[in-house]
């Protein structure tokens, strides 16, 4: 895998978020905009290794814009505009002249799930096979652990070799994820993955995100208060373009706020 | 006073739709109909396919299309040597790499290029192919394969980039954004992702530029030399199916055997189209079916 768990943590046996190391993410007077309109003005936020990072707010808060700015996706919308400074490991990533070998260290599941065109093995053979590993044998042991991750194997094992897309919605995300586990990233985002996932699936995930967590940092961004309540370690609650709060999620739902907005969110009296 | 506009929207569209089958088969019935007699009565299929004797006109008619057929299939197998790199190239800059005003100059010029009349093209082979090869390759003759293949290849490319442009349109951005979110470069992207989700509509587009190959006759008659020739090199001159029929018919007897015999060729070219577009439907399904 990518980084081990720091010393610590596998010591005690227990993956939790590295707070004493330096951030894996660190953003600074973020501000993104389309074409002039703001998404996200001002923010600032350190995420830490081996945390689940929870964003909630509602919808047009600029959650997604945040996500699509840390994997330098703003590339493919020529109306985005990115200021202010993202780093990761310390290094921003707009310096990283190499954009591909920063994105395949980020592992990224979409709202809805995103199967290439390809069979179930292809789909997690994909970045593989990018990184250049040819052996069969290879593959398919990287296909077999990240299927098994995502909870995925037992239903699919005896299809690899059908289409992605034949499979149900639930499953199509497990293998997004699955997919987003071969690349073997040090920060895994997803965005609102549950939206087209059934409560079942959704807590299966959930179960495995907990898991993966040891292994990576995790950023999520969902619209359900109680995902993040379930997940994140630290929660921020973005509003308008704007990072209203930012805390320890159980402070957070206890109502240890800085700003009544956020409990006003999570109470689910707007929004 | 809404179930008589829909129940005559409905017949409209049932008319509109059925009129493309009724219209293939009238065509088949009227060329075979007219061409059955003759293929019945005086046609040996053995000269019809091995003998280069086209001499419907002679005292003692011959009726050999081989150098005929050779000739399309060599214009044509020319032209999509060209045209098929050419055109799947453009597409893939239009639609992958193109952005804003760039593109849709682009768009609007190839789609300009597909309207240029086929008689134009025949004359830019007569008049400035025709001179360039003989210049260029220091040979006698401008007029053949390399005239004719050039000038249908130029005339294929439009019409098969834009549908080959419209074939990549189709993959959603999901995939490319999917795929780049993995690591992939755009080149690694177009290969892995991009191409294999829009081959079907790539194979429609070479499929129809082959059509547009066999059935084009003007350009063809200009520039090909229009001689019945077994062709040895790209240079030589030889003649089309197409442009046999056109130049031919308007000097034959009505219900005559050389009239007769170019409805054969016509047979022979429906029968051929039909194979081609049964075969890319048949490949087609067989692709969705995997």
């Amino acid at each position: 895998m990518v980084d081990a768990a720091p010393e610590t943590a596998v010591a005690n046996g227990i993956a939790g978020p590295a707070y004493d190391e330096p951030p894996i993410i660190e953003v600074r007077d973020l501000n993104i905009g389309y074409g002039g309109k703001a998404a996200l003005q001002g923010v600032d936020l350190d995420i830490y290794r081996h945390e689940i990072f929870g964003i909630i707010g509602p919808a047009n808060s600029g959650k997604t814009s945040f996500l699509r700015a840390l994997n330098r996706m703003d590339a493919f919308n020529t109306a985005m505009e990115v200021r202010g400074s993202i780093r990761l490991n310390g290094k921003d990533i707009n310096d990283w002249r190499n954009v591909y070998a920063l994105r395949s260290r980020i592992g990224v599941v979409f709202p809805l799930p995103v199967g290439l065109p390809l069979t179930v093995y292809e789909n997690v053979a994909f970045s593989p096979r990018l990184r250049g590993i040819r052996k069969k044998a290879e593959l398919d042991e990287v296909v077999e652990r990240c299927l098994r991750r995502a909870a995925l194997w037992d239903e699919v094992k005896d299809r690899l070799d059908s289409l992605g897309s034949l499979l149900s919605g639930g499953q199509q995300q497990r293998l997004t994820i699955a997919r987003a586990l071969s690349q073997e990233p040090e920060l895994l985002l997803l965005d609102e993955f549950s939206i087209a996932v059934d409560p079942v699936t959704t807590m299966r995930i959930e179960d495995v995100l907990k898991e993966l967590r040891s292994e990576m940092t995790i950023v999520l961004v969902t619209n359900l208060v109680q995902q993040a309540r379930r997940l994140a370690d630290r929660t921020a609650f973005f509003l308008m373009g704007e990072l209203v709060e930012i805390g320890d999620t159980e402070d957070l739902f206890e109502g240890k706020v800085t700003d009544q907005r956020t409990t006003g969110y999570i109470e689910g009296r707007f929004g | 006073m809404a179930w008589y506009v829909d129940r005559a929207a409905q017949v409209f569209v049932f008319v509109g739709g059925i009129s493309a089958i009724v219209f293939i088969a009238g065509i088949f019935v009227f060329i075979t109909k007219e061409g059955l007699d003759f293929v019945l009565g005086p046609l040996s299929l053995g000269e019809f396919f091995t003998s280069i004797e086209w001499r419907p006109t002679s005292n003692n008619p011959t009726y050999g299309a081989l150098a005929l057929i050779v000739g399309t299939a060599s214009v044509t197998g020319f032209a999509m040597l060209l045209s098929v790199p050419l055109s799947l190239g453009a597409a893939l800059f239009i639609a992958e790499f193109a952005t804003g005003k760039t593109r849709e100059t682009l768009k609007i010029l190839v789609e300009m290029l597909a309207a240029i009349p086929s008689v134009v093209w025949g004359f830019v082979g007569m008049s400035i192919m025709h001179p360039l090869i003989i210049r260029v390759f220091d040979v006698p003759l401008g007029l053949g394969v390399l005239n004719a293949g050039l000038i249908l290849g130029l005339m294929a490319a439009p019409i098969m980039t834009t549908i080959a442009e419209d074939a990549l349109k189709a993959v959603p951005d999901t995939y490319r954004e999917a795929a780049e979110a993995l690591g992939a470069t755009r080149w690694e992207v177009i290969v892995k992702v991009v191409v294999p989700a829009s081959r079907n509509g790539l194979l429609a587009a070479v499929l129809l530029g082959v059509g547009r190959g066999f059935g084009e006759t003007m350009a063809v008659l200009m520039a090909s030399g229009h001689a019945i020739n077994l062709p040895t090199s790209v240079f030589d001159s030889v003649r089309a199916l197409t442009a046999t029929i056109a130049a031919e018919l308007g000097d034959t007897v009505q219900g005559g055997n050389h009239w007769g015999s170019l409805f054969t060729l016509g047979i022979l070219l429906f029968i051929v189209t039909f194979v081609i577009n049964l075969t890319a439907d048949i490949v087609v399904r067989g692709i969705r079916k995997k």
